[in-house]
């Protein structure tokens, strides 16, 4: 990966005024002389990918699913891995300093951070049902997206539209890759997705310099390839024909299956059954709750909650209730059905084509940039009588 | 707009116009706009929500039973309490009782969104408004580990501890990549803090963004994940057993040991670091204790919560204190009705909706939502390009609630000095130590600082109740009491064919009311009030402001153009704009297209 330095000789910037660069950003941190060396150093050596975080509409879980991961630490990760320069839930800067991070990451990093969305936009009343800095959302979000390297989709409100986009969707909310098309995209969906899912991701992305494999539908194989069922610790109660039937019975107090309450593990593909969530503590089967499918598109509008699924194809609906009286007969054929169904699946996770990601091998040529002026900033300010 | 008086307030817009959007370190999206004298002081304020995502009209026709899961995700960052104040509205209107457990593990999930919640927004939301994180590089290592060993026995305070931090920050900042803290406001002659002070602030800034993670394992474990952990109307989902062979698949005492755990050391961290950091940060911002009051000396709301004792929401049975102060009366607690129709109403004066009759307020059993998306006649800019709001016209996504008409502050400022003049000794004591602490009168709790000290002592409060209701939970199993969930009205066959409730919560900033109408068995109707819609929200029919609005009156700014100032002020509300934002009714399928007057 080309570091910063080489990205702005790429773009034609002199090394005087690369140095010029070093020494305003000492100034402006307050800085001595003594460090504008060191400065030009690090960034002539290792530079840690920018990444611009924006909100659409959203509730913000994504963002503290995150800081929550354990492994890495969100600490190491925003102060070692990347360089989270904007992400207005947690950035210091705020209205026009905020604002002039972002041009600046376009002008000086063209084609080389990556965006990561949380929440989408909507698309109704001129997409003014969510307007930060005066302008659109959707806007925002395509003038950030032009000149990035990939974009990462964080949870269901990217991936799919969640909650907000949920019947009748009054605001048209919108996923990600149906406003951004041209741009490698991934989708980790989950409301939120697990903390440390979503580091590894960024982990991954920023250690290979690729996009993970993805599925057909866009999301990394390695946490999404399998379903909730199918690495259940509850599978064998399944099996076995021992199923809650109402809450805090027999069943719910030995840790019985859930699928009769509810449970949408068959049918959703993630990772907490395996990962499980924060630092490995629970996840929510093991809890006592079905799973809701939140990974899943349009898990709002399946149904309750509540409801025994009715179409999941391998047609266990029939099946459940037998089971519990007669249970060696039926379990050899539930069996049968699952691996049928994940044969099934499997054939139509197309492999998808990794773009790389490491921009030498793009061919966008940067137009030359004006040495960057991080100062300036905190000058701009907007005003009116 | 010409200048005009309301609740004491001279608000004049004829001065220089600062816009601060987006509001950064908040929940959600909010727009600042101010106006400022020739003294750069502030003479009027516009608060405006930026984001509407109509999820009331979403949870029209659904399974009561459901709600809890779309309203969750209303916000991440008070996950869980607007989940509870739903299954609380549909078990009221179902008149479902929940067991004594049930009541308990809610309580403790609560507890632990309090401690969790305050501590972030402390830390990463509000902190760089008061330390400067390049300063912390000329720090001396020993003389902040003496000044960290001065104000707390909490055990990393070394030298070699500062040194190693200092070491770090100064490689992350030589870098060049400064990442969140790039052009934060480092410098700025409002930021006071000597470097010593500013370096421990750092480190503390890091330890609590490891620490909070462990906070919400009490989530996780009765609720499976955080955020957004499950709940379940009736109860809790989370069977217990402590003794038989499927203990392992329940709540056993393994899983009860690690709640113990996390409750001691959130304790501990509140007590040992967020206290003594807020008082050691509040002693050079002395000013602080004096700006930023707008309505906080006069009108006070809180629903209270915690119940100590199981289906009773009543004052005596909540921890926190209810009731309403107004006017400034504080020898004068009014109860509060949540179903009174003349009580709680919501006005859309200003809002981008639409009455029909946009001067009469509407109670929430009874509220409609028809956006109306019109930018009055001197905003500056165009329709997609906002520069400047009219705050004259309609200029927020946010309804205004008023309580008898009257514009209340909520949040933990509101809870403590109502429960002060309660005479509530736990609320009492500990404003009385820190009034003490810091040589100020009790109008200095009327104030930004004020808010922010509030919250700091609250997380200890929460902590302790976390314990009680832990205490309580061991009890009842001591006593043969296992049962989490009351499923005798689970099946909607049993529902009466109409039925209506109210669902609250104080969710850590105020507040929370959840309005509901059942029609055969599906929702009717469904209406939330939400703490950051009482304090953010804009002016009413009256032309009174918001807590917002009115906190920012009269504030001096170093730099206008760098809004320093406007933020410590709308962080110490602690503002949350997915919250107060989502509001719609359930005829609110038509959307009117964008008009520009």
């Amino acid at each position: 990966m080309e570091t910063f330095y080489q990205a702005m000789r790429r773009q034609g910037v002199t090394r005087r005024s690369f140095l010029k660069f070093c020494s305003l950003t000492a100034t402006s941190l307050g800085l001595g002389s003594a460090f504008v060396p060191r400065i030009a150093h690090a960034l002539e050596t290792k530079p840690r990918v920018p990444v611009i975080w924006l909100h659409g509409l959203e509730c913000t879980c994504c963002t503290e699913s995150f800081i929550r991961s354990a492994h890495p630490l969100a600490k190491d990760a925003i102060l070692s891995l990347i360089s989270l320069d904007y992400d207005d839930t947690i950035m210091a800067a705020a209205g026009h300093q905020a604002e002039a991070i972002l041009d600046d990451i376009i002008k000086t990093h063209k084609g080389n951070y990556i965006v990561a969305v949380e929440g989408n936009p909507p698309l109704n009343e001129d997409g003014m049902y969510c307007f930060p800095g005066g302008e659109p959302f959707v806007e925002k979000l395509k003038r950030v997206s032009a000149d990035a390297k990939a974009l990462i989709a964080w949870g269901s409100c990217a991936s799919w539209g969640c909650v907000q986009a949920a019947k009748p969707n009054p605001t048209r909310a919108t996923p990600i890759h149906q406003v951004i098309t041209d741009k490698p995209l991934i989708k980790v969906p989950g409301c939120p997705p697990i903390p440390e899912v979503m580091a590894a991701v960024i982990t991954y992305m920023v250690t290979f310099d690729r996009l993970p494999e993805l599925d057909r539908q866009g999301r990394p194989k390695m946490f999404y390839g399998q379903r909730i069922h199918d690495k259940c610790y509850r599978r064998g109660h399944f099996d076995a024909g021992q199923f809650v039937e109402q809450w805090d019975d027999e069943g719910a107090r030995n840790g019985w299956c859930l699928y009769k309450v509810g449970c949408k593990g068959p049918t959703t593909y993630n990772a907490c059954s395996t990962v499980r969530w924060n630092g490995g503590v629970s996840w929510p089967v093991q809890s006592g709750h079905g799973c809701i499918g939140c990974s899943e598109d349009g898990f709002w509008d399946k149904g309750s909650f509540y409801d025994r699924l009715s179409r999941v194809p391998f047609g266990i609906e029939a099946n459940a209730d037998q089971i519990g009286l007669t249970v060696a007969g039926v379990v050899g054929a539930g069996i049968a059905a699952h691996t049928a169904l994940s044969a099934i699946k499997s054939t139509v996770l197309k492999k998808q084509d990794l773009k790389p990601l490491d921009p030498a091998t793009k061919t966008d040529a940067a137009e030359p940039a004006a040495p960057p002026q991080p100062d300036e900033a905190n000058k701009t300010t907007e005003e009116q009588k | 707009m010409a200048a005009y008086q309301t609740q004491g307030f001279n608000l004049d817009n004829s001065g220089r116009r600062v816009v601060v959007d987006p509001v950064t370190r908040i929940e959600g999206h909010l727009r600042c706009e101010v106006n400022i004298d020739s003294n750069n002081v502030i003479t009027n304020a516009v608060s405006t929500g930026t984001m509407w995502r109509g999820l009331e009209v979403i949870l029209n026709g659904r399974d009561p039973r459901d709600a809890w899961a779309f309203v969750e995700r209303i916000c991440g960052v008070c996950t869980g309490t607007h989940a509870l104040s739903s299954v609380r509205a549909v078990e009221d209107a179902l008149k479902i009782q929940i067991p004594d457990n049930a009541n308990r593990i809610r309580n403790l999930m609560q507890g632990a969104l309090y401690a969790h919640d305050h501590l972030v927004h402390f830390y990463h939301l509000h902190a760089l408004d008061w330390v400067d994180v390049v300063s912390a590089l000329k720090a001396d290592p020993k003389m902040t580990s003496e000044l960290a060993q001065s104000i707390s026995s909490w055990p990393n305070s070394s030298p070699g501890y500062f040194r190693d931090l200092q070491s770090r920050l100064k490689r992350f900042v030589e870098s060049g990549q400064l990442g969140p803290f790039r052009n934060g406001y480092w410098g700025h002659p409002a930021m006071k803090l000597p470097p010593e002070a500013n370096l421990m602030a750092v480190a503390h800034y890091l330890e609590a963004l490891d620490f909070q993670k462990e906070i919400v394992k009490v989530h996780t474990i009765f609720g499976g994940k955080n955020p957004h952990p499950n709940w379940l109307v009736g109860g809790m989902p989370c069977a217990i057993n402590i003794d038989d062979a499927g203990a392992v698949g329940a709540i056993n005492m393994e899983r009860l040991n690690l709640v113990k755990q996390v409750i001691d050391q959130t304790r501990a961290f509140c007590e040992q670091v967020y206290v003594p950091d807020v008082l050691a940060i509040a002693r050079f911002y002395p000013e602080w204790f004096k700006l930023g009051g707008g309505i906080a000396s006069q009108n006070l709301l809180s629903y209270g919560d915690f119940p100590d004792i199981a289906n009773d929401y009543s004052e005596k049975s909540l921890r926190l204190p209810r009731g309403a102060i107004i006017n400034g009366k504080f020898e004068e607690i009014h109860p509060v009705d949540l179903y009174h129709p003349e009580e709680i109403q919501e006005f859309v004066t200003h809002s981008w909706y639409s009455y029909g009759d946009d001067s009469k307020g509407l109670h929430p059993f009874d509220g409609i939502t028809q956006p109306s998306f019109v930018l009055g006649p001197n905003h500056k800019g165009s329709k997609t390009k906002i520069e400047s709001l009219d705050e004259s016209a309609k200029y927020s996504w946010i309804k205004s609630p008023r309580w008898k008409g009257h514009a209340m502050e909520v949040g933990p400022l509101a809870r403590y000095l109502i429960g002060y003049h309660q005479n509530k000794p736990e609320f009492k004591e500990p404003i009385d130590q820190l009034l003490s602490q810091l040589n100020a009168p009790k109008e200095a709790l009327f104030s930004t600082l004020g808010r922010t000290a509030a919250r700091a002592i609250e997380s200890v409060w929460a902590a302790q109740e976390m314990q009680r209701n832990y205490d309580a939970l061991i009890s009842n199993l001591k006593n043969g009491d296992t049962a989490t969930a009351n499923v005798e009205k689970w099946d909607p066959a049993t529902w009466p064919k109409q039925a209506q409730g109210v669902g609250f919560t104080e969710a850590p900033r105020g507040a929370l009311g959840h309005w509901l109408k059942i029609d055969d068995t599906k929702i009717a109707s469904y209406q939330c009030v939400v703490p950051t819609t009482w304090n953010a929200g804009p002016r009413d029919a009256k032309g009174q402001i918001g807590a917002y609005e009115a906190s920012l009156m009269g504030t001096p700014m170093a730099r206008p153009d760098e809004p320093l100032e406007i933020l410590r002020t709308l962080h110490s509300f602690d503002p949350c704009l997915a919250c107060s934002t989502h509001v719609i009714g359930e005829d609110g399928g038509e959307l009117v297209s964008v008009q520009v007057r």
